[in-house]
């Protein structure tokens, strides 16, 4: 900024101004957030700057300093405006700041009766959105009313465990919905001290009353199933966090002066934070919840109580046999026509859709292939399925993940199921696809990824390290003869252990994906997203 | 096409299923005669855009008038689109190119009569195309447009590639992937390309896009592969020579259809709104 008057800040808004009072569309995005993301779709030209990270701080000052408008007539002389060239915002409006100057007095007087009318509007924006914390610096909370129109989504809080100020709203927030912040445990490998590592020893229910006045039991033994490692895999968290949603609606009553639609989803709040401290949200359990959101706030004033609750668990109902059950089943059909008799088929871990099509191709089909299975520590979850795949009479090979080269050049095809697909195409499973998929690529052996259109995000990553999950340390310590190796490891100042969960594949290692909308390339899940958007 | 429309005209069925299904055994008759990946797309394609309409009417006799309109209007998009493709395809070839083809392709003749006028000079080279011949078919078409053109043998492509500018190739089917059924021959053409970096393209009509997706040369259904009549004696198929060959999308640079110049991975995008 080459600005060097005592009063920047204040000079700042007039400039940035100009956007909103150009275009009076930016506010409107503010008062109404679904039709604001539309809007900032429209509007990444003039938005752009202030999603950059030197824009934020531009917009930061603005938005505090919007009480010292009164004071701005003095300022409002076009030199100024045009000393503030450089700043991108400044860039997109560059017609507007050489118009300024020309304009003279009855600019400003125009300027001062829309600034009247913006701090009425703001006035009672401010009223409406009273529940959003206050943190300490006036900077941040005034960035959440403009989140609609900046591209720039802000990170979430699980990937930010290492910035302090995160760390301390996040605490605050916890303490106003009466939820205990779970701490972390171990010292964490440098790269990824922006996530969470939790031990399983030390599960949240310890640092709470149990009964809890404020958490449902039936979220509590969720929560407590969750970070136990009993209920696992991507489908079946889903499954159980819906159940369990049903539950908490049939327990619901709302309070006297209140609206079901807008209550519930103030009440859902906590528990989602609950669970979310247990473990983190999976991609399907996140959509999942968004959708039940969408639909509660949508729901209509004139149904009685009672309705209203009926009409929410069925559409939970149907959201769990349309988007899981069903489109399991029509993903099993797809990739049948894929399987061939003779067929060598490698699969990893334990996914439920690759082994519900494999077991329909075997008994219901009477195809005749076999299949590798292969596994990896710490989990092991390639036993679960290989005891699944024998049950059925399916002819099994087991192996660990070091041996993929070995048995590769007998396979003709390989089945991963996966966690989340992003919106660039890349794949996100359980931490050893992309080395598999790698691996079989280097053999020219083709990739094939099962997953429901409901596991589909918005969410772009090039690399496994910006958000992944971190689990408990202590799973990588192995007892042989008696002796547990790796032991001692938090003694050991230069030893870390790293134990991740999920990772991510490019879109060019993987050759088809086979969801309930069909078989697509990788290089389609965008197109599948926006089908998606429109029909919502 | 021209068939599924007579049919459609004659049809004394009362029922829009009864049509429908009627329209499902000439496309399965003809599909049996001669078994090319285009007839099979064409033919479901025009049963979709014809039965789009089916919803909108009540009146069958008003519903078949309009159906038979459509199918008018499908025959007409289809031969315009040749020209349309050619219209986009040419600006591609710079004077003084030297183009490889592979068989015979009236989309890629028409692409090469619209470079020709609008007055570039280039040279082409045809491969000879065994079994049929067809690169022979191709060089004489091309000879009556007054180019010049050099007939190759299948084998001698790796050889000619370092002279080649750009290589053109049709398509009997464009799969969901965005790769390519063509020819035999096709394939290997696109992996010496992808060798020396010359860019591979193809020109197809809208109507060859078709909802299989090959993982690999095996994965081609066999009806497409064999002619029909050898499905129907042949003892043992791996005796006899495949007719077609499958080109992944990672060698093909641009695709050129009525719907526009497209990447590969776009073919996709255009399958879901056209089917889904």
């Amino acid at each position: 900024e080459a600005a060097p008057e005592p009063g920047e800040p204040r000079s700042r808004p007039p400039q940035q101004r100009q956007p909103c009072g150009e275009a009076p569309g930016g506010l409107a995005g503010w008062e109404c957030p679904q039709a604001g993301t539309a809007l900032s779709r429209e509007r990444p030209p003039v938005r752009g700057g202030h999603g950059g990270t030197s824009g934020m701080s531009h917009l930061s000052a603005p938005e505090s300093s919007w009480s010292s408008l009164p004071r701005v007539p003095a300022f409002l002389q076009g030199p100024r405006l045009a000393a503030h060239p450089t700043s991108p915002p400044a860039l997109a409006d560059g017609p507007n700041d050489s118009e300024k100057p020309t304009g003279g007095k009855s600019k400003a007087e125009l300027r001062a009766e829309r600034r009247a009318k913006q701090e009425a509007e703001r006035a009672q924006k401010q009223a409406k959105k009273a529940e959003l914390s206050q943190a300490a610096t006036a900077a941040k909370p005034r960035l959440t009313p403009t989140e609609p129109q900046s591209v720039v989504k802000r990170l979430p809080e699980h990937v930010q465990v290492d910035d302090p100020a995160a760390q301390r709203k996040l605490a605050k927030k916890l303490e106003r919905q009466q939820v205990p912040l779970r701490q972390d445990y171990g010292t964490k490998v440098n790269l990824f001290s922006h996530l969470h590592q939790y031990s399983r020893k030390k599960p949240l229910t310890q640092q709470m009353s149990i009964p809890s006045t404020v958490i449902h039991p039936a979220v509590v033994r969720l929560g407590l199933q969750y970070s136990q490692g009993i209920i696992n895999g991507s489908n079946a968290r889903c499954i159980a966090l819906l159940e369990v949603f049903k539950q908490l609606i049939r327990d619901y009553s709302t309070p006297p002066n209140e609206e079901l639609s807008r209550d519930l989803v103030a009440k859902l709040k906590p528990h989602i934070s609950f669970l979310n401290q247990c473990r983190p949200l999976s991609a399907s359990m996140g959509n999942a919840i968004k959708f039940l959101k969408k639909e509660i706030s949508c729901l209509p004033d004139t149904l009685r109580e009672e309705e209203a609750k009926e009409k929410l668990q069925d559409t939970i109902d149907k959201y769990l046999r349309e988007k899981i059950l069903l489109a399991a089943e029509a993903i099993s059909r797809s990739a049948f026509e894929k399987i061939n008799d003779k067929d060598v088929i490698l699969v990893y871990g334990c996914s439920s859709l690759v082994n519900r099509t494999l077991c329909d191709a075997h008994v219901k089909k009477g195809r005749a292939f076999r299949v590798i299975v292969v596994d990896s520590r710490p989990r092991l979850e390639g036993r679960e399925t290989l005891r699944r795949l024998v049950r059925k009479g399916i002819h099994c090979t087991y192996v660990m993940i070091n041996a993929i080269s070995y048995v590769l050049p007998e396979v003709s095809k390989v089945l991963l199921g996966a966690h989340a697909l992003l919106a660039n195409g890349s794949v996100m499973s359980r931490v050893g696809t992309s080395q598999i998929a790698l691996v079989s690529k280097a053999y020219n052996v083709p990739v094939l990824v099962c997953c429901e259109t409901y596991k589909f995000c918005e969410r772009v990553q090039t690399d496994s390290f910006v958000s992944n999950e971190l689990d408990d340390p202590d799973d990588l310590i192995v007892l042989r003869k008696g002796q547990a190796q790796l032991g001692g490891w938090a003694e050991n100042k230069s030893l870390r252990l790293l134990n991740l969960v999920y990772d991510v594949t490019p879109p060019d290692l993987v050759d088809l994906v086979i969801t309930d909308l069909g078989m697509i390339p990788c290089t389609s899940v965008p197109v599948v997203l926006r089908v998606k958007n429109v029909d919502q | 096409v021209t068939q599924l429309s007579n049919l459609e005209e004659i049809s004394q069925i009362t029922t829009i299923q009864g049509l429908r299904s009627s329209l499902l055994a000439a496309i399965d008759t003809l599909s049996r005669v001669d078994s090319s990946v285009a007839v099979s797309s064409g033919g479901e394609l025009f049963l979709r855009f014809i039965s789009l309409t089916s919803l909108e009417y009540s009146d069958y006799s008003k519903c078949k008038e309009i159906m038979i309109e459509r199918g008018e209007i499908f025959l007409r998009k289809v031969s315009l689109s040749r020209n349309k493709i050619a219209k986009l395809c040419h600006p591609f070839i710079r004077d003084g190119a030297q183009i490889l083809t592979h068989a015979y392709s009236r989309v890629v003749l028409r692409v090469l009569e619209a470079a020709v006028e609008s007055k570039k000079r280039f040279s082409v080279y045809v491969t000879e195309s065994q079994p049929d011949q067809a690169g022979q078919k191709m060089a004489k078409a091309l000879r009556k447009l007054n180019i010049p053109v050099t007939v190759i043998l299948d084998a001698a492509v790796g050889y000619i590639m370092e002279k080649v500018d750009l290589v053109l190739v049709g398509a009997e089917g464009v799969v969901e992937s965005g790769g390519i059924i063509n020819k035999i021959g096709t394939n290997q053409i696109a992996v010496c390309a992808k060798a020396q970096n010359k860019p591979f393209y193809v020109v197809a009509e809208s109507f060859k896009f078709v909802r299989l997706f090959p993982l690999n040369q095996q994965d081609v259904p066999d009806k497409f592969k064999y002619k029909a009549d050898t499905l129907k004696t042949s003892q043992n198929l791996t005796e006899e020579h495949p007719w077609i060959d499958y080109t992944s999308p990672s060698l093909i640079t641009l695709l050129f259809t009525d719907l526009g110049v497209l990447t590969p991975s776009a073919v996709s995008d255009e399958l879901i709104k056209l089917y889904l």
